[in-house]
Order: C-alpha cells, then sequence, then structure tokens
C-alpha cells in the first residue's frame, strides 16, 4: 500500500507541476492559492498514504543521543516543556522520545515548563508515553513535575540559585523537601543535563543564557525550526548538541528505535512527519525551479523585444 | 441569506456525522452514546476551527475572524487562571498569609513582608487604566525594564558576546599530526579530520568575511570589497538556512493540523 500510495502521489504532483510548468511558460501567472492547494495535497496524501522513509542521526543529533546514552544511571535531567499546542507537532515528538530514553536507562527525570501552555502537554507526555510504558516508575522517586511558574527569565534566574525559591511545591502541592527525588538538589546546577523543549521566550536560548552557562550545566536543547538556526552558533560549547525541528526529533527517534527494540512499536510521530515533509520540500523545490524559468524566459523575451 | 455560509455549516454537519460514525465504530465497551456524541462534538468543532483558521489562505472572511478573535480570547484567559493559579496561589499566598493559604490548599510558607512588593507594583501598573493616575504605572514600568536590563546584561555579556568570540577561535588544522598522518587517514566523514578542518576554515573565514561587510568606514573596494562581497554570500547563505529551517517548521505545523483532520477527526488513518 505503501508503495502503491507513493506511486500515485509522486505521479499526480508530478503531473500537476507539469501542466503549472507548461502554464507558466506559456506567460500567464500562477495564483498564489495554486501554490497552496499543491502543497496541501502533496501533504495530503503523504499522510494518508503513510509515506515513510530512512533516517540516520547526524553528528549534531547523535552528540545529545549519546550523553544520555553514556550517564550513569540514576542521573538528574531536567525537562523543560517551553512550547504550546501550535509547536507540539514539531517538538512534541522530541520531548517524547527524551522522556522513553531517560526512563529506558534509569536517569531522574524532572519535568517542568515556562510556558503556561506547556503545562497541559507536559501532562499529557506523562499520561500518554511515561505512565503507561513505565508502569514501574514512581512518582517523587524516578520524576516529578513542576507546575508553570509565570515570570520567564525571572524563574530561571531564581532556580539557579534555589528551587524552592520558586516552587514551594510539585504540581501535586506536596513541598519539595518531601520528595526523594529531590534529595542533594538545591539548585538547577544540581543537573546533570538540561534538556530545554520549545523555540520561544522564554526558551531554550535562555536556558543556555541563564542556567548553562552561569552554571556550568550541559544543556541539549531540542528546537521548533524557525529558531534552530539561530542556537546552531552555541553548538558545540554551550549547547553539546541538539534537535532541529522535525529532522532533528526523526533522527533520534530513529536512533533510539535501532538501540531499543522495545521501542520499535513505540509511537514515531516524527519519522512519519518526514514522508509529509520530503513531499512538500519536493513540491516547494520544483515551484523555486519553475518559477525562475519562467522568469529567465520572459526576460529573455523582453530582451529580444 | 448568503449561500456561502449556509454550504459551510452542511458541510461541517455532513462530516461531524462522518467524525460520529467513525467513533462510534471504534469506541471501547462501556462508552456512552453520549459520550461518543460530546467527543464527536468537539473534535468536529476543534475540526472546524482548524478549517476556519485555514481558510484565510483563500480570502479573509468571517470563519476566520471567528477563529481568530476566539483564539485571543481563550488564550487570554488561560494565562490569566494559570497565572492566577501559579503565581499568586502558589508564590504569593503561602508567604503573605495563613488564612488565603488555608482557603486555597496550600501549605502556608510563614509571613515575609517583601513579598507584598510585586503586589503593590502590579496594582500600581493596573493604574494605567485610570485616566488621571495613569503617569503612577510608569514607576512599575521603570523597574520591569530596569531589573529584565540588570538580569539580562551580564548574562548576554558572558554567553552572547565572550563565549561567542571564544567559540569563534579554531584551530584551523585539527588534530594535526603531519602530511603522512592527514593523507593516510583522509576521509570525507562528519566527523574526520578534513571536514573538521573545512568547517572550522568556514566559520573563522564566514565570520571574518561577515565583519567587513558591516565596516563601513572603508570604501568597499579592491581586497577590501572582495571579502565583503564574500561577506554578503555568507549572509545569503545564513538566510537561506533560515529560510530553509522555516519552511520546515511551517510544514510541520501543515502535517500536524493534516494529521487531526484526517485522522482523529474522519479516522480516515489506519
Amino acid at each position: 500500500m505503501t508503495n502503491i500510495g507513493s506511486i500515485i502521489s509522486i505521479v499526480g504532483v508530478l503531473i500537476g507541476l507539469l501542466i503549472i510548468l507548461i502554464y507558466s511558460l506559456k506567460g500567464r501567472d500562477i495564483d498564489r492559492r495554486v501554490i497552496f492547494l499543491f502543497i496541501f495535497l502533496s501533504v495530503a496524501f503523504a499522510i494518508l498514504f503513510n509515506i515513510e522513509f530512512k533516517e540516520s542521526p547526524t553528528p549534531i543529533v547523535r552528540a545529545v543521543f549519546d550523553k544520555i546514552e553514556n550517564m550513569p544511571p540514576g542521573s538528574r535531567v531536567l525537562l523543560s516543556f517551553d512550547y504550546d499546542p501550535a509547536m507540539k507537532p514539531e517538538v512534541g515528538p522530541m520531548a517524547n522520545s527524551f522522556v522513553r530514553h531517560c526512563m529506558a536507562k534509569g536517569h531522574k527525570l524532572y519535568l517542568m515548563t515556562l510556558w503556561a501552555t506547556g503545562h497541559a502537554l507536559m501532562i499529557e507526555s506523562i499520561e500518554e508515553v511515561l505512565k503507561p510504558e513505565f508502569p514501574d516508575a514512581v512518582y517523587g522517586t524516578d520524576y516529578t513535575s513542576l507546575s508553570f511558574k509565570a515570570g520567564g527569565v525571572g524563574v530561571l534566574n531564581v532556580i539557579v540559585t534555589d528551587f524552592q525559591k520558586m516552587y514551594p511545591t510539585d504540581d501535586n502541592n506536596t513541598e519539595l523537601s518531601e520528595l526523594p527525588i529531590f534529595e542533594g538538589v538545591k539548585s538547577a546546577t544540581n543537573m546533570d543535563l538540561i534538556l530545554p523543549i520549545g523555540g520561544g521566550f522564554p526558551g531554550p536560548k535562555e536556558w543556555i543564557l541563564f542556567i548553562g552557562d552561569p552554571g556550568n550545566v550541559p544543556v541539549a536543547p531540542g528546537l521548533a525550526a524557525v529558531v534552530a538556526p539561530q542556537i546552531y552558533p552555541y553548538y558545540p560549547k554551550q549547547a553539546i548538541g541538539l534537535l532541529g525541528g522535525v529532522k532533528g526529533a526523526a533522527e533520534y527517534e530513529s536512533e533510539l528505535r535501532q538501540r531499543y527494540p522495545q521501542f520499535q512499536d513505540s509511537e514515531a510521530t516524527a519519522l512519519k512527519m518526514m514522508g509529509p515533509q520530503t513531499m512538500a520540500h519536493i513540491v516547494v523545490m520544483a515551484f523555486i525551479i519553475i518559477g525562475n524559468i519562467s522568469y529567465f524566459r520572459s526576460r529573455r523575451k523582453n530582451i529580444d523585444a | 441569506m448568503r449561500k456561502g455560509p449556509v454550504i459551510v455549516v452542511a458541510v461541517v454537519a455532513v462530516l461531524f456525522i462522518i467524525s460520529l460514525i467513525s467513533r462510534m465504530s471504534g469506541v471501547p465497551e462501556g462508552t456512552s452514546t453520549f459520550e461518543s456524541l460530546a467527543s464527536a462534538f468537539w473534535v468536529t468543532f476543534a475540526a472546524f476551527l482548524t478549517l476556519a483558521v485555514m481558510s484565510f489562505l483563500y480570502k479573509d472572511n468571517p470563519f476566520y475572524k471567528f477563529a481568530e478573535h476566539l483564539y485571543v480570547g481563550v488564550s487570554a484567559a488561560y494565562w490569566m487562571c494559570l497565572g492566577f493559579w501559579t503565581t499568586l496561589v502558589g508564590n504569593l499566598f503561602p508567604r503573605v498569609s495563613e488564612t488565603l493559604s488555608n482557603w486555597f490548599e496550600v501549605p502556608y510558607a510563614g509571613f515575609h513582608p517583601h513579598y507584598l512588593i510585586p503586589p503593590a507594583l502590579g496594582i500600581i501598573l493596573l493604574m494605567r487604566l485610570s485616566p488621571k493616575g495613569g503617569w503612577i504605572s510608569r514607576w512599575a514600568l521603570a523597574f520591569i525594564v530596569g531589573t529584565t536590563a540588570g538580569l539580562n546584561l551580564p548574562r548576554f555579556l558572558r554567553s552572547d558576546f565572550i563565549s561567542q568570540i571564544s567559540s569563534t577561535f579554531m584551530p584551523l588544522f585539527v588534530q594535526w599530526q603531519g602530511f603522512g598522518h592527514f593523507f593516510s587517514n583522509l576521509s570525507l566523514s562528519a566527523s574526520g579530520q578534513l571536514v573538521g578542518m573545512l568547517s572550522n576554515l568556514v566559520i573563522f573565514v564566514g565570520v571574518f568575511c561577515g565583519i567587513i561587510y558591516f565596516y563601513f568606514s572603508k570604501e568597499h573596494k579592491g581586497a577590501f570589497g572582495v571579502g565583503s562581497r564574500f561577506g554578503i554570500w555568507i549572509l545569503m547563505v545564513t538566510f537561506g538556512a533560515s529560510f530553509g529551517y522555516t519552511v520546515m517548521g511551517r510544514i510541520s505545523l501543515l502535517v500536524g493540523r493534516l494529521t487531526f483532520l484526517l485522522d482523529d477527526w474522519l479516522g480516515l488513518i489506519q
């Protein structure tokens, strides 16, 4: 079905693009809505026919994977869900992969968010990934969830010295001092790794600026694609690695599936998204080429005239 | 009556029935008809809002405006509620009032008078709404601007200035052990010596030429002009990479929404 679907999708899109190429070569303008329709159809076909591609991790993604993999079990990992439902399709899979990997390695997970909209998504990850896939994980010992606090970078500025000043209690109104997971943890600098996921303000950049650099804590951000180029300069000194957009998430999922066979049947959302991504990118590139051919042709016509 | 809205409502109603049938066929045992109906209604409403937002690509229309206004209103209310429960109930009340702490069932942390300053500044900020006392809000604003600048300056200076300059000082000859070693271990691997050297060279030349482009005290001609032009190319490549990532981000969002429409709503994906 997948192969037949791929062929039908590709042939359909190619025929459409050919018609548009001929149309534009005749010097007629193409409505922008035709482009939207093409992107829509190419993505819809790829989703419906479940088109998938193989992924392998690039060094920048592998650095994050290897860091989590090589830390001794029981290491403290802080995972921050600094995103909203709009950003969820591309960064949500990263969060789920990090939860799976950290729990499989036996690390202690500290979940929190600097975005009000991230709180519900954090709970979703706990309920849909952590609890069903790791039923033996004990709240307060293996993982904990801290609620959202307003204040943006102000929150970071406080937790870099003292968690309890900003979080007197966790999500369940339990004092942090009563949770075994917080034994020996005073501030965010006691973490062995910080995994901020998001792409807005405050987000991964602020985690590097306010916690990673001053506290000398390794930071490995998972980024929405739009901000990834802004964070690349921090690699490798200030960010040990990073996951850029759905491509980074897919590479991570692929590596996780390869190294941990128990996750073969887990949902690999990012890997599934790479099919529609690729189809849409092919259409965008085709339109750029058609546009350029059309432009140079019309310029030559003008020169000849 | 205009035909457009009637057609849209009819289409949404038909799709609601399809969604309902798809949900009824796959519901776990014990789910009541009312629950299935409610679930189908909410998912159809979410799908309607998705389509309403997407309809802006065709042209501006009342459905888009409705979805936009609803989104802004719900977001503002959500932020406000969460801000109240996490900031006032979570942080302020346990430090200023035992009665309020008990009322909201949060552990009392003892009276700390300096915690009264933030709500005072908050009230001062709300004075902006008063036609005559609006000027008082400037004191709170001045405090916010001052503290933000004070907090950010050392962080940015350290991380975005000093550390970034330090990150640019890279060895052009990575792990250099002589020509013999270099040629005998020649590889195009991303983690190999050759690619490492080329990568560092690109960063060094790119940064250097980029700085040349932004140096306007000397005329851009001769060797300086060549460096400047190369700087433009480096900038263009950077903007291109940014654009590529942005396209990827936008397509990801589209994939997310279409997956919702085709799977969660219509149940078309197996």
